[in-house]
């Protein structure tokens, strides 16, 4: 059954990471609906939060094989979990002396905000989880979008330590000591 | 001390235990070719195309299990080592791959011999770097090193910009690294050790399918002694030849397209797989709804991704197969299955896929038999891609490791005469052949310069059929013998190789078969014999695509022949 899942990605922050998981995925011929990178509390380490859609098993294959890219520290599927996933999108839309007062009567209704007015549009920000920004989107359609941008989403897992979580005794390090290379031996038949 | 990066990547190279590199110099190189006469520790063999170098440090690194290292450089070079590269990649071998960059105030603004290698090899490659900082050269070439010869090998590309060759920097060997998203898992879960072992003492029709991975990790006692305790026959893939003997008595050969019919027939009918290092590869499973429908699958791999890929696992196993092994066959018990091994024997009986019927004409079959003659089994097969490929598969008998080379996954024409070079190179005492198409063997031709030049003792067997044979035999088969773009106007190759100085004879009779592959033993150098073969031979058995592997087709028999 196709469903939409959410990875997230705790990757080394070195040029060229994001290109690779965008092309395994692509290999695998799936369609990202989002990608999102950030910076996290940890220096030198940024996490990512992929939305695809495809089954399970395929899902699950793409993120074993996003898994072996040497700058992926740890990926999870976190779609089962019931994760906590927002988005952001910032839209500017027309607005007139006749229709900016129900533009308002909107904005208000979904919580989010106008950022900036000026004499004939409104920039409008939202926060929310996909369906919110999408209905928000469909209702200001009507008076006429002139820009429209979208963080793509972001997810955490709900409760105490989720699968990305650094702690102390989980350590991240990984040192590899440097060995010499051994002679071959072949087996004595 | 101070030292330019071309010197802190010759040091690193010495301290990873490289000997040799393949390569071809050019302008961004020119670093590191000034350097590398100071450290002569490193054999550098110049190459005729960067093609040929990527290709001659994959053999070499598959006989020896050392890191093989090929260098070229910007540009032309690099994508030159792309074909290699992937041939790499995808038959898991530890390639260090070396490209040089232009300046690195160059880079992006589409200077001279400029391309984004790392951005065209991120797909072919396990790992690959630019390198921007003549500080960071030595964890990079630690970092490369490791990770090609770590967990399931690959190739790794250094991508090396002038100026961070020519620049110098205080250099310190990195002891120690740090990787904290690359732990390749080496010892399997002993949960899931213990349900395989369960399964493999219950089993009554179990079959062994061995792999690459067995050559990897060089588990080829821990293979013998499960094989051997619990009575289990060996089937091995195309890259799994040699990792078994294959006289022994419990060798069953090689399954797939092209694989022995007994094989196939073993697999099909099992009840349990023990799937050791390899990867369900189509040609060898043929369709993966119909594969094998009665048996439980034992998957070991330390590739996690390539568990559930391409078929499901019942028990799967992550780790490094002879790790694997050895805590597994402490847990099995004696076996014999007296019945299903004489199933098995009888299944030979009834496909003797490897005789060779009588014919006027020379065979290609019958050379290979006769270099296995000649050489008694003790050589190293380096083979092209096509029929022959398969032929020598079949028709020679492989006993020792890693003493086959052959491109698998890629199937790539034209690795046969440098992997012939790597490997001559790798095992310098060992008799080598290189057996090539006439189609193959004129894709990297040049090499024989290289041969010649480094005096490699290299026996060459060229099968000129006059066709792209294995196209034509799809094309006489599936697409009714429309020979579409598959004759070849083919070179005098007798000639050809004495251009280069290699001795050289034509055989056109079947009697001078086994003389002259005596007669090129005999001489002291390289030399090459041109088998002109019968045209029309066609490799079996032979799956059509999309069929299951049992339903191979054989050999038409010498009456139906004759109608024809």
């Amino acid at each position: 059954m196709n469903r939409k899942h959410i990875l997230i990605a705790l990757v080394q922050d070195r040029p060229g990471v994001l290109n690779r998981v965008a092309s395994t995925l692509r290999r695998r011929n799936f369609n990202i609906n989002s990608i999102a990178v950030g910076s996290i509390e940890v220096p030198n380490l940024s996490r990512m939060t992929i939305v695809v859609e495809g089954d399970d098993a395929r899902v699950e294959q793409a993120r074993k094989q996003l898994d072996r890219i040497v700058e992926v520290i740890r990926i999870t599927d976190i779609t089962h979990e019931n994760p906590v996933a927002r988005e952001m999108a910032m839209i500017k839309v027309k607005a007139t002396p006749q229709t900016r007062s129900e533009i308002i009567q909107i904005v208000d209704i979904f919580r989010s905000n106008i950022v900036d007015v000026s004499p004939d549009s409104l920039i409008i920000v939202v926060t929310g989880d996909q369906e919110k920004v999408d209905t928000l989107v469909e209702l200001l359609r009507g008076f006429g979008i002139r820009e429209l941008s979208r963080t793509g989403t972001i997810a955490l897992p709900r409760g105490g330590a989720g699968p990305l979580t650094i702690e102390e005794n989980r350590p991240l390090r990984h040192v590899v000591e440097h060995v010499a290379p051994e002679e071959e031996t072949l087996p004595n038949w | 001390m101070m030292k330019t990066g071309a010197e802190i990547l010759c040091e690193c190279l010495i301290k990873e235990g490289v000997e040799v590199i393949f390569g071809y110099p050019g302008g961004a190189l020119l670093p590191l070719y000034d350097t590398l006469p100071k450290y002569p520790e490193l054999r550098h063999i110049l190459v005729r195309h960067e093609q040929g170098a990527a290709h001659a440090a994959d053999a070499y690194a598959r006989v020896t299990g050392k890191l093989g290292v090929c260098l070229a450089t910007s540009g032309p070079g690099a994508t030159n080592l792309v074909t290699g590269i992937a041939n790499a990649y995808l038959d898991s071998v530890p390639v260090l791959a070396m490209t040089g960059q232009v300046n690195t105030y160059f880079i992006g603004k589409d200077a001279f011999q400029e391309i984004d290698i790392t951005g065209i090899t991120v797909p072919i490659t396990k790992y690959n770097q630019l390198v921007l900082d003549t500080g960071d050269m030595a964890d990079a070439v630690r970092e490369a090193c490791h990770v090609a010869q770590t967990g399931r090998p690959g190739p790794v590309l250094l991508d090396l910009p002038k100026d961070v060759l020519q620049n110098k920097t205080e250099f310190i060997f990195p002891e120690k690294l740090d990787l904290p998203g690359y732990k390749p898992k080496l010892f399997g879960h002993p949960a899931q050790i213990k349900k395989a072992a369960e399964l493999i003492n219950s089993a009554e029709k179990p079959v062994i399918i061995a792999g690459r991975g067995v050559n990897v990790s060089r588990a080829f006692d821990e293979l013998r002694e499960l094989a051997e305790n619990s009575q289990i026959p060996v089937v091995t893939t195309f890259l799994g030849i040699g990792c078994f003997p294959e006289s022994h008595i419990l060798s069953y050969g090689w399954l797939g397209m092209h694989g022995m019919g007994y094989a196939n027939k073993a697999v099909h009918s099992s009840d349990l797989i023990i799937a050791i290092g390899m990867r369900f590869d189509d040609r060898a499973t043929g369709g993966t709804s119909t594969f094998a429908p009665n048996a439980r699958i034992i998957h070991i791999d330390i590739d996690a991704a390539e568990i559930g890929k391409n078929l499901p696992a019942d028990v799967p196993i992550v780790g490094d197969v002879k790790n694997i092994l050895q805590v597994l066959n402490k847990q099995l018990n004696k076996r014999e299955h007296i019945i299903w091994l004489s199933q098995l024997d009888e299944w030979r009986s009834m496909h003797p896929a490897t005789e060779i019927r009588e014919h006027e004409n020379v065979l290609p079959q019958y050379i290979i038999r006769q270099i296995y003659e000649v050489t008694k089994g003790d050589a190293i097969i380096c083979t092209d891609v096509g029929q022959h490929q398969m032929w020598a598969g079949q028709y020679f008998y492989y006993d020792k490791p890693n003493s086959f080379v052959s491109s698998g996954g890629l199937g790539t024409m034209g690795f046969g005469l440098p992997a012939a070079i790597g490997a001559k190179v790798g095992r310098p005492n060992e008799t080598v052949w290189c057996l090539c198409g006439d189609g193959g063997f004129q894709m990297t031709v040049q090499e024989l310069a290289t041969m010649v030049q480094e005096n490699l003792n290299i026996k060459i067997a060229v099968f000129n059929n006059g066709w792209l044979g294995m196209v034509r035999q799809w094309q006489e088969l599936i697409y009714s013998k429309r020979y579409s773009a598959t004759a070849l106007y083919n070179p005098d190759f007798v000639k050809i190789a004495e251009a280069y100085g290699i001795q050289a004879m034509r055989v056109t009779r079947k009697l001078d078969v086994s003389h002259a592959i005596q007669r090129a033993m005999e001489h002291d150098g390289p030399f090459l014999i041109e088998f002109v073969v019968e045209p029309e031979e066609n490799v079996y058995p032979f799956v059509p695509p999309g069929k299951i592997i049992v339903e191979f087709l054989e050999e038409p028999s010498p009456a139906t022949i004759r109608k024809k």
